[in-house]
């Protein structure tokens, strides 16, 4: 191909991005268009699973069958949203073992968040109220994406996350309408998870460097302070219903903008986590590359057995 | 207790799917990739469905204002009436699935048989179970035999795992007196004239699979009379943590 005939076929894809036209997988698409979407959307899968862990903790230790049951399907959930995010980002070109590999070996990223520790029933709460929560405005803004296969995956990921939130929600109520050892298991646990969300949106906009080219791929509608800001406007008044107090002193209503401002983020501890140093990135990795090489000779069998099967179909046919 | 023996028969079919429910538990986001997870916990959310089941009439029969959740975490070890094979640990996945199959295969027996109980409660969870089992009998038996003919080393170690297990199936089939007495009022299930059919259909699936066929003739048994292995304890020291911890607090 010339240059003038990339530049045109470039052309036509701005153009198509501009009115708002899906880019499905076998459309051309521009190499880093590509490549960009493999990162953020293998990024997204890996979270989902790699967020099993954490919650993953309590399965056995929940405190009623009812609880146990809805983590357990919570979890299933982020499995599936898993399940459909590698199944997106396969129509680009790359397969799932490639993924796992990029997984493995700390070359791909997933969601910080996951990297906290579940030490109190509470955290069950607090992960599905503040970090499905903020998740979802995350991807809210993403249903609406360039890329087909995952503005798709992300519209059915939505409905799922609002439930896991209202689920986490009702967890905390139920704490803070509780003796006070429970309210203050669910203080304890906002006290925890409250900053590390924050850090969920990702860097200040002066320090995001993806940003630009992502708000013209629409891959990013709003800026990653824009969408913080809509996170502490949404949740402040659902600990206010709580009754349990948001770990921030300068938090506060500011009548002029009709926004919560609110302090700043310790940033030293954002990079810590995201370069690998966190409470426990090392144990999820751990859990991740365990589960997957003592898995080996399961996949192999399943393969050997396939194969084996499509031999004995054929000799049968012929 | 009036019912005091419906109540036991209850019970000892419930702790089987709560044990085995909490043992599929530990293995949510650990398994061999999404897919097995994804089915496997299915199984567990069907387990602690009908767990559910059990023990919110088990809770009405006994009235004495118990809770499900009472029933479940709040009784002493001695008084959990799981068979031994369920409470087996996830030693690897061949172990998991070896422990399902020989599970699943009675337990589809069961629910079927339980549709005919004079007991309308009964009835009504054994017609959803029979659905729910079947699945679970599928996937173990397919795995069963993608594992037995697949690889050398997964033939050798699910092999392994069956032979490991089969000492515990015969326990399957014991009768308390309780089971007993509900056999002979129609409400519950005579187990021993599943056992036959039992041995019959596991030996075809293992033949199926390429695999041999245990002759041991040796037989673990304790559960039903609440004489535990000692995983049990460790099972319910996580599944009773928080109400023994927290006592009396609403979730
Ligand atoms: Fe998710
Ligand atoms: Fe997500
Ligand atoms: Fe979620």
């Amino acid at each position: 191909m010339s240059e003038k005939e990339v530049k045109n076929l470039e052309a036509i894809f701005e153009a198509r991005i501009a009115r708002d036209e899906k880019i499905e997988p076998k459309d051309w698409m521009p190499e880093k268009y590509r490549q960009t979407h493999i990162r953020q959307i293998s990024q997204h899968a890996h979270s989902e699973i790699v967020g099993m862990l954490p919650e993953g903790n309590w399965i056995t230790r929940a405190p009623s069958l009812r609880r146990k049951a809805a983590l357990l399907a919570k979890v299933q959930d982020e499995a599936g949203h898993g399940l459909y995010l590698y199944s997106a980002t396969e129509t680009l070109g790359i397969s799932r073992e490639e993924l796992f590999d990029q997984l493995h070996s700390g070359k791909a990223k997933y969601s910080s968040i996951f990297n906290y520790p579940t030490i109190t029933w509470a955290d069950i709460g607090a992960i599905g109220w503040l970090v499905d929560g903020a998740a979802i405005i995350n991807q809210v803004a993403l249903c609406t994406t360039s890329f087909g296969p995952y503005a798709r995956a992300m519209v059915r990921i939505c409905k799922e996350e609002s439930f896991h939130q209202r689920q986490g929600y009702e967890i905390m109520l139920t704490l803070c309408n509780g003796t006070p050892e429970q309210k203050a298991m669910a203080q304890d646990a906002l006290n925890r998870w409250w900053w590390p969300s924050l850090m969920m949106f990702g860097p200040r906009d002066a320090d995001s460097p993806h940003t630009e080219q992502s708000m013209k791929w629409k891959l990013k509608r709003k800026t990653n302070d824009e969408l913080r800001q809509q996170f502490v406007d949404q949740t402040v008044p659902q600990a206010d219903i709580l009754g349990i107090t948001v770990p921030d002193p300068d938090l506060k209503f500011n009548a002029e903008t009709g926004h919560y401002d609110f302090g700043e983020i310790d940033w030293d501890e954002f990079w810590q986590v995201v370069k690998g140093h966190g409470p426990c990135n090392k144990e999820r990795m751990e859990a991740r590359v365990g589960a997957w090489e003592r898995g080996s000779w399961v996949r192999e069998a399943a393969m050997a057995y396939a194969e084996k099967q499509a031999k004995k179909k054929v000799a049968k046919a012929s | 207790m009036k019912d005091q023996d419906l109540y036991n028969y209850i019970l000892g079919i419930a702790d089987n799917s709560l044990i085995l429910g909490q043992r599929l538990g530990e293995l949510c986001g650990h398994g061999p990739n999404l897919e097995t997870d994804i089915a496997l916990t299915n199984i567990a959310l069907d387990l602690f469905g009908q767990t559910r089941s059990y023990y919110q009439y088990a809770a009405k029969i006994a009235g004495d204002g118990r809770t499900e959740d009472d029933i479940a975490m709040l009784r002493n070890e001695r008084d959990y009436k799981n068979v031994l094979l369920v409470e087996q640990p996830n030693t690897h996945f061949g172990h998991v699935i070896a422990r399902q199959f020989l599970f699943d295969v009675y337990h589809l027996q069961l629910m079927n048989a339980l549709q005919h109980s004079e007991d309308e409660m009964l009835v009504a969870i054994a017609r959803k179970g029979v659905k729910e089992v079947s699945y679970h009998k599928r996937f173990s038996g397919d795995w069963l035999k993608r594992l037995g003919d697949g690889t050398d080393e997964s033939k050798q170690k699910i092999q392994e795992a069956i032979d490991h297990f089969w000492p515990y199936t015969d326990e399957l089939f014991d009768m308390s007196d309780s089971d007993k007495k509900m056999a002979e009022q129609g409400i519950g299930v005579d187990l021993t004239a599943l056992k036959d059919e039992y041995y019959k259909q596991i030996s075809e699936v293992l033949e199926e699979a390429t695999l041999t066929i245990p002759d041991n003739p040796y037989s673990k048994r304790g559960g039903k009379q609440g004489i535990h292995t000692e995983h049990m304890g460790y099972i319910l020291t996580e599944l009773q943590y928080m109400q023994r911890t927290y006592p009396n607090m609403t979730w």
